[in-house]
This record gives C-alpha cells, sequence and structure tokens, in this order.
C-alpha cells in the first residue's frame, strides 16, 4: 500500500475503527463486498463467502445508525451514516450462519437480519 | 447452587435478620400454608402489538393475567413488570400513549407494591426519555425482607449495553454487602450470551456477571426471550419468564426468530407468568401460572 492511499484511510475513519476493534485491510488483494444498511434490512442479504478467504464488508448506512453482527465469527461494527465503515471478515468455518443488525433502530429492528454462507 | 436450611436462616440472620429467617421457615415448597415472602414476575406485554396471526386478543391477554394474580389465592409481597411493557413505535406519541393506556390497565393490580423495568421496545429509541416520565428512574435498587434486589437497565442504550456509569453504580452498590447477601437481579435482556444470533444477550453482561461472581447467592430474573428458561453461570441462577403477547421459540430450534403463531385450539399457549418465593434448596423456587391463573 502506498503511503498516500494508508494515510487517506486513517483520516477516513480507520482510527476510529482501530478504537472500535474493526480490522481494516491492509491489503487491496482482500475482496471488497459492498454491504448496504436500511430501515429495516440489509442488501444484499444473503453474502456468499468462501472458507479462510478473507473479505472486507464495505458498509453504508443509507439512513439511520446501525450495526452489523456476525456473532458466529465474533465480529461486528457500528454502521453510521454518511461513511463507509469497513469489517474485515475470515471466515473460518463453513456453513450458514446469521448476521444481524445489534442497534435497536427502529419497529422492524427485529426482522432486520441476513444470512452469510460459507462453502 | 443449593444451600443447606441452617445455613440459609444464618444468612437471613446475618444479611436480613429475624423477617427473612421466618419468611424461609414456611417456603420449602409453593403452595403450602403460611408463606410470608413471595413475588410474582409480569413480562413481554408489549401494549399496542397489532398481529392477529399471533394473537387476536392483544388488549385482553394483559387484563386477564392481571386478573389471575389479584385472585391469586395469596397476595404477593410485589411485582414486578420485567420490560417490554408496550410495544415499540417509531412514533414518540404514540409511544406515551401507549405508556399511558398500559399504566391505566395495570393500575387495576389489587397490590400496592408493583415494581417496573423497562425494555428495548419501551426504551432504545429514545434512551428512556418517554419511559421515565412515566415510571421514574430505569435502575435502583430495594431490600425486601433480607433480600438485596438489583434492578439494571440494559435497554436504554439501543446497543444492549449496560454502560459503564451503571456499572460503576452497580460496583458501588454491591461493595456495601456481604458476600452470603441474598441478592436478585431483574434485568430485561439475559446477562449472559444464550443466542446474540437472536439478538438475546447483553454487550457487556459479562462484566456484570463477573462483578456478582464473589456473592455466593445470586439469582437473575429477566423477561425478553417470551419463554422460560433456566440456565447456569457458575453458581448463578438465570431465570426468563413467559411474555404475556406472544410466545417466542426455543432458542436455536428454528432458522429465524419468529413469533410462535396462535393456536386456536389452545388459546394463549404459550404466555403466563410466575411466583417466586426463597427456597431452602434451589434458593427460589418456581411457580409458572397460565393466563387464566391455573398452574402450568
Amino acid at each position: 500500500m502506498k503511503p498516500a492511499r494508508r494515510g487517506f484511510l486513517l483520516a477516513g475513519g480507520g482510527l476510529a475503527l482501530a478504537a472500535a476493534g474493526v480490522h481494516v485491510s491492509a491489503q487491496t488483494a482482500e475482496r471488497v463486498i459492498p454491504v448496504r444498511t436500511y430501515k429495516f434490512a440489509f442488501d444484499p442479504s444473503v453474502i456468499e463467502l468462501k472458507k479462510d478467504e478473507p473479505v472486507i464488508l464495505e458498509l453504508t448506512a443509507h439512513d439511520v445508525f446501525m450495526g452489523f453482527n456476525a456473532p458466529d465469527f465474533h465480529v461486528r461494527t457500528d454502521v453510521v451514516p454518511g461513511k463507509a465503515t469497513r469489517l474485515r471478515l475470515v471466515p473460518d468455518k463453513a456453513g450458514t450462519f446469521t448476521f444481524l443488525c445489534d442497534i435497536f433502530c427502529g419497529d422492524g429492528h427485529e426482522s432486520m437480519h441476513g444470512t452469510l454462507i460459507v462453502t | 447452587m443449593g444451600i443447606d436450611r441452617r445455613t440459609f436462616l444464618q444468612l437471613a440472620a446475618a444479611g436480613g435478620g429475624a423477617v427473612f429467617a421466618s419468611s424461609l421457615a414456611g417456603c420449602a415448597s409453593l403452595g403450602g400454608a403460611g408463606r410470608e415472602f413471595h413475588f410474582v414476575q409480569l413480562s413481554d406485554s408489549h401494549w399496542g402489538f397489532q398481529g392477529p396471526a399471533v394473537n387476536p386478543d392483544p388488549r385482553g391477554t394483559l387484563p386477564r393475567a392481571i386478573d389471575a394474580v389479584n385472585a391469586l389465592e395469596e397476595k404477593p409481597d410485589f411485582i414486578v413488570f420485567t420490560g417490554d411493557l408496550t410495544n415499540t413505535t417509531d412514533d414518540p406519541d404514540e409511544r406515551r400513549r401507549r405508556l399511558a393506556e398500559f399504566k391505566q390497565v395495570v393500575a387495576k393490580l389489587d397490590n400496592p407494591h408493583v415494581r417496573f423495568m423497562p425494555g428495548e421496545h419501551d426504551a432504545s429509541l429514545d434512551r428512556g426519555e418517554a419511559w421515565k416520565e412515566f415510571f421514574g428512574e430505569t435502575h435502583y435498587v430495594f431490600d425486601h425482607r433480607g433480600v438485596h434486589f438489583i434492578v439494571v437497565d440494559n435497554v436504554s442504550d439501543p446497543a444492549a449495553r449496560i454502560g459503564e456509569a451503571q456499572l460503576a453504580w452497580m460496583k458501588d452498590d454491591l461493595s456495601r454487602l456481604p458476600k452470603d447477601q441474598p441478592i436478585v437481579l431483574f434485568t430485561h435482556r439475559p446477562l449472559f450470551d444464550l443466542m446474540p444470533q437472536w439478538d438475546w444477550a447483553t454487550r457487556d453482561g459479562a462484566e456484570a456477571i463477573a462483578m456478582l461472581m464473589p456473592f455466593r447467592h445470586v439469582t437473575v430474573f429477566y423477561g425478553h426471550i417470551h419463554q422460560e428458561h433456566h440456565h447456569r453461570t457458575d453458581h448463578i441462577a438465570h431465570h426468563s419468564a413467559k411474555s404475556l403477547i406472544f410466545p417466542l421459540p426455543v432458542p436455536g430450534s428454528v432458522p429465524k426468530r419468529e413469533p410462535v403463531k396462535w393456536d386456536a385450539q389452545a388459546p394463549y399457549r404459550g404466555l403466563g407468568f410466575r411466583e417466586a418465593e426463597p427456597d431452602v434448596a434451589t434458593e427460589w423456587a418456581l411457580q409458572e401460572y397460565l393466563v387464566s391463573g391455573s398452574r402450568a
């Protein structure tokens, strides 16, 4: 990674993410999967991954403050409107797993979840 | 963790005095004559909920349970609602209307000692602001017959955290108690990771549990999961209560957490409330009731 690129990431949210325990990719080779959140769904709601292949979920909130949590892989992050949040995920097991919004965001919050399919 | 009668009586004498000791004398089992101390737990009434497929009687279920509590053979010392008094709404005015209506409905409880705490449906969208207007503080302590009760708010933070300030408050409160003090926590969400995939957890619940570990007699009563569930984290028992609106599936039994459909052949099935009283063998003896008032 070029120094200029590293500086951009840190200035653009890397410090905040590091403070929140979120892993930011240091390798441009990792697959980036855009995930959009809005009341009350994830788009896409089904994400297909390969076991042991690291990916970067690039989360953007369309309307309100949300959370992304994949408990089976012990990763989560806040998703704040107005900026992209990057979350590194290394699926270390195959199967079908739930991810969910873990910030109570409104009267449809309880239906706000999706599926990770790891093969 | 069970303790023997002698130990419990010693604890009562040290921590709660003769009143608690006398309460234990007649409480080896539920239903016996001479009980002197028990409480009723009601939970998750979700006032304002609409969904005929899961409960075609949303405005009648809570009143039925109230009638059943009023008709109990022995009046409980107090009644506690462990959250989700109302169903969530994005409209702050409607939220207040539901809270006001709920308060009117539960005023029919024939008991002057009713305690409340919020659930995420009541409090997470405005950090408990509306709820406090009707019911006051969302976390507090009280003592009754030698037992120290701690009401913990793990819902006003929409991220399902107790939070540093409340944890510090709890630590300070616990610092004044002897390690053999009987303690009961009331929370809405489970403090342990029951099923985070279904949002059945408290993000910093482990910190509260760690704080309670040095105390030998701790029990947690909670709601949120709309079913009876019993679990232990080491010696600490955790008991969840049934709902008064619709049951939810057994954790992990189905892919999605969806309300269990209403069964016209068995209306109100899976709904109810409970009595709890100190017990020499199990610390707390529980009796579950249907909303009709029959024993479950």
